[in-house]
């Protein structure tokens, strides 16, 4: 299964990074193939953080397995659960009411802002900066606290049912919404001063991690990782959900095709999520937070797939029903495996630092490689 | 001549006396000892005495410097940073070392035990070796020789063995890596730091230090000494924070690619060895850039106001002389919690196609500066 560590015939130097390693944000582990600083090939191995979640899912009811969803992508919790819920109403068609449909939007946006805070400071400690790491927590905080008062809960929320949302929104919410964007509007530009501009920062990133455009296509990347590409993969405006329909925001895009646009991408989608936001933090409307549902769901019989935009990409959610209360057949398309297969064609030939830096702008979590 | 005392830092600073100096101390200590002993015991005396003051010093600077860093970081990083243990965390460093020492001091299997053991005491040495031309105070230097500069550029180049011989004897594929890089990157900017340091031995026309910091007795160099002497000590920062392999040129132990880089392997008082050794020449560097750029412990003298440089000399001259370091030593921490890291070939390439280039040029104008006397 594993070659030989060593060195190969070629005098080639093989080493190691991770499963345990401080590059790999969780327990990736890449088997790198170098030639003094020049790197000749990557190859990722998984399986070390394999729960086997679509199995658990088969013995779960419908109503269940949604909470095991938040521990795929664990910084888009609730973007994992809306997808699953989504799939679960399309087959019963329940019909969600509007106020659920505007909150999960606005949940969703939150947590888009949260994973690509997180993202941000990663990223800039993967290249040796430490400083913006707690910058970016510092905001990220402030995300977690709003949700902590809704759902319950900070990092896997399990806010989404089918049919709707579990609870109403808290009383603060709007409130606290509003203060949040204010606060943000000011610090994005902090983190530009700090990191965007940095002559340093831009010349580890520019040029580096080259993914054309036909290439993010055949490896079917999605997300920021496809759009630094030039690649037009929003989910959200290629086939709206939810509410998204109803909101104006812009799909961004960069034609870099390098780290610097996947980069620029996420720190732009941060903005469009504050202005998709402000459209709707005003305007939640009355009603019902649920549908009324059965007690028991059971999918009729056939095959169900529904898809979001995740922070890192699109996330495909496939049942296969035989009308019972589980299902038969569960399938995650998770995008960052996809953006993984990647990682080996943009880093051959370039230096080992800048392997780091290509792995924090695919922005990987490693939960969702490896459910 | 050799002047000792264990005291360094005044234990006055309040006490107004005309350029209070440590010499009294020293030379008081030197006839005692020459008026109890013979010449030759004397000697060997002030050379304990000054050996126990090298040794107590590197302890102390590198405590209170780690627990800058950190007090510094945690500024940086809205945190608060080590204030559990002592007041303000002062005693953090302490307990810190205290749990390496009684650490187990690992060698793995298949490392070159004798030069794994050795590379962390090399380290050490030279940071000490270093400190002997280092005037800390007016009159108070360990070693007045006349080629003090020369002897700070030659025994800092030994630095770079020390690392490629940990990396080495570790037998590890990320040491390896790390040593080679802090190689490639001591060496090459070794380059720049010398000639930006030989501008002002060609303005000063001496290569020892209390020649120098005399020379800027009615002004710092980095004043009076027009542009290139600017552009040289931009230059020296830059460079000497590459040699002491601080962020952003942090290579060579760039955690996020190479785990710990060179030290990958060490444990314990070894890893402690390595992580004062790196402090001490920090401190170092700054000291020797406070001395030549910054006048040493020469107190800030503007012109002919005469009022004000009376008050600036009642200032103590070790102060002056740690304030200048401590500051340069601010400046370079800053870099650390400021900056991303470069990548190998950028790094290589600021070197080879811009710093070096530059000194070149800067050294043939300081010359001229020097030779037309334009200089202040």
């Amino acid at each position: 299964m594993f070659e030989e560590i060593g060195t190969t015939t070629e005098g080639d130097l093989i080493i190691n990074v991770g499963p345990q390693h401080p590059a790999t944000h969780g327990v990736l582990h890449l088997v790198i193939t170098l030639n003094g600083e020049t790197i000749k090939k990557v190859e990722p191995h998984l399986g070390y953080i394999h729960r086997s979640i679509e199995k658990m899912c088969e013995s779960l009811t419908y109503r269940q397995f949604i909470y095991v969803t938040s521990r795929m992508d664990y910084l888009s919790a609730h973007i994992n659960n809306h997808a699953c819920a989504m799939c679960v109403e399309k087959g019963m068609q329940i019909e969600v009411p509007e106020r659920a449909q505007v909150i999960r939007v606005i949940m969703d946006e939150l947590t888009r802002i949260a994973s690509h805070e997180l993202w941000w400071g990663a990223m800039a400690m993967d290249i040796g900066a430490f400083t913006p790491f707690f910058h970016a927590f510092r905001e990220r905080e402030k995300i977690n606290e709003i949700m902590e008062e809704t759902c319950g809960a900070r990092l896997t929320m399990n806010y989404y049912v089918p049919g709707g949302l579990m609870a109403d929104l808290h009383p603060d919410f709007q409130k606290k919404v509003k203060e949040f964007i204010v606060l943000f509007k000011r610090k994005i530009d902090e983190y530009d001063e700090l990191v965007t501009g940095n002559i340093i920062f831009i010349n580890r990133m520019k040029g580096v991690g080259f993914l054309s455009k036909e290439d993010a296509i055949s490896y079917g990347c999605s997300g920021p990782a496809a759009r630094g590409s030039g690649v037009n993969s929003d989910i959200r405006k290629l086939y709206p959900y939810a509410v998204y329909d109803k909101v104006q925001f812009d799909e961004v895009l960069e034609t870099g095709c390098d780290s610097l646009a996947r980069y620029m991408i996420r720190i732009r989608e941060m903005k469009q999520s504050i202005r998709i936001i402000e459209q709707l933090i005003d305007n939640i409307p009355e009603g019902d937070f649920q549908a009324k549902t059965k007690a028991v769901l059971k999918l009729p019989k056939g095959e169900f797939y529904t898809r979001v935009e995740t922070a890192r990409g699109e996330l495909g959610v496939y049942i296969v029903s035989e009308g019972g209360t589980t299902p038969y057949r569960i399938k995650f398309r998770s995008p960052g495996f996809s953006n993984l297969s990647a990682l080996d064609h943009m880093a051959r030939g370039s230096k080992l630092g800048d392997l780091v830096a290509m792995m924090g702008t695919l922005d990987l979590v490693i939960p969702d490689i490896d459910r | 001549m050799l002047l000792t005392s264990a005291f360094l830092i005044p234990c006055s600073l309040f006490k107004l006396q005309k350029m209070w100096s440590l010499t009294d101390i020293s030379s008081a200590i030197h006839n005692w000892l020459n008026q109890t002993f013979n010449p030759t015991w004397a000697l060997i005396i002030e050379m304990v005495i000054a050996g126990i003051a090298v040794i107590g010093l590197f302890a102390v600077l590198g405590l209170v410097l780690v627990l800058m860093e950190r007090r510094v970081a945690a500024w940086m990083q809205i945190r608060l940073g080590p204030n559990r243990v002592g007041p303000f965390g002062l005693m953090q460093s302490m307990a810190d070392t205290l749990k390496l020492l009684v650490k187990e001091g690992m060698t793995p299997d298949g490392a070159d035990k004798f030069l794994f053991n050795l590379a962390p005491f090399i380290a050490m040495m030279v940071a000490m070796l270093l400190m002997a031309p280092i005037a800390f105070a007016k009159g108070f230097q360990l070693w007045d020789m006349n080629i003090g500069v020369l002897y700070i550029s030659a025994v800092s180049s030994i630095m770079v063995i020390s690392i490629l011989m940990a990396g080495w004897a570790s037998n590890n594929k990320y040491s390896l890596m790390g040593a080679m890089r802090s190689g490639a990157q001591i060496v090459s900017y070794e380059l720049s730091a010398g000639l930006s340091i030989l501008t002002i031995v060609v303005l000063t026309g001496s290569l020892n230090i209390t020649d120098i910091i005399n020379a800027q007795a009615d002004g710092w160099w980095v004043f009076k000494g027009h542009i290139p002497v600017i552009i040289s000590f931009v230059i020296f920062i830059i460079a000497v924070t590459a040699e002491t392999n601080r962020a952003p040129f942090d290579l060579a132990e760039a955690e996020s690619e190479l785990t710990a880089g060179f030290h990958t392997e060490y444990s314990g008082m070894k890893f402690a060895l390595f992580f004062l050794a790196e402090y001490i020449n920090v401190f170092i560097v700054c000291a020797i850039g406070a001395t030549l750029f910054l006048g040493g412990w020469m107190p800030f003298h503007i012109g002919h106001w005469e009022a004000f440089n009376h008050a600036m000399d009642y200032i103590p001259s070790s102060v002056w002389f740690f304030g200048k370091t401590f500051f340069l030593i601010f400046v370079i921490m800053w870099f650390r919690w400021t900056f991303p890291r470069l990548r190998i070939d950028q790094l290589l390439n600021l070197e080879w196609k811009y710093l070096l280039p530059i000194s070149m040029f800067n050294l043939l104008l300081a010359t001229a500066v020097a030779i037309l006397g334009w200089h202040f």
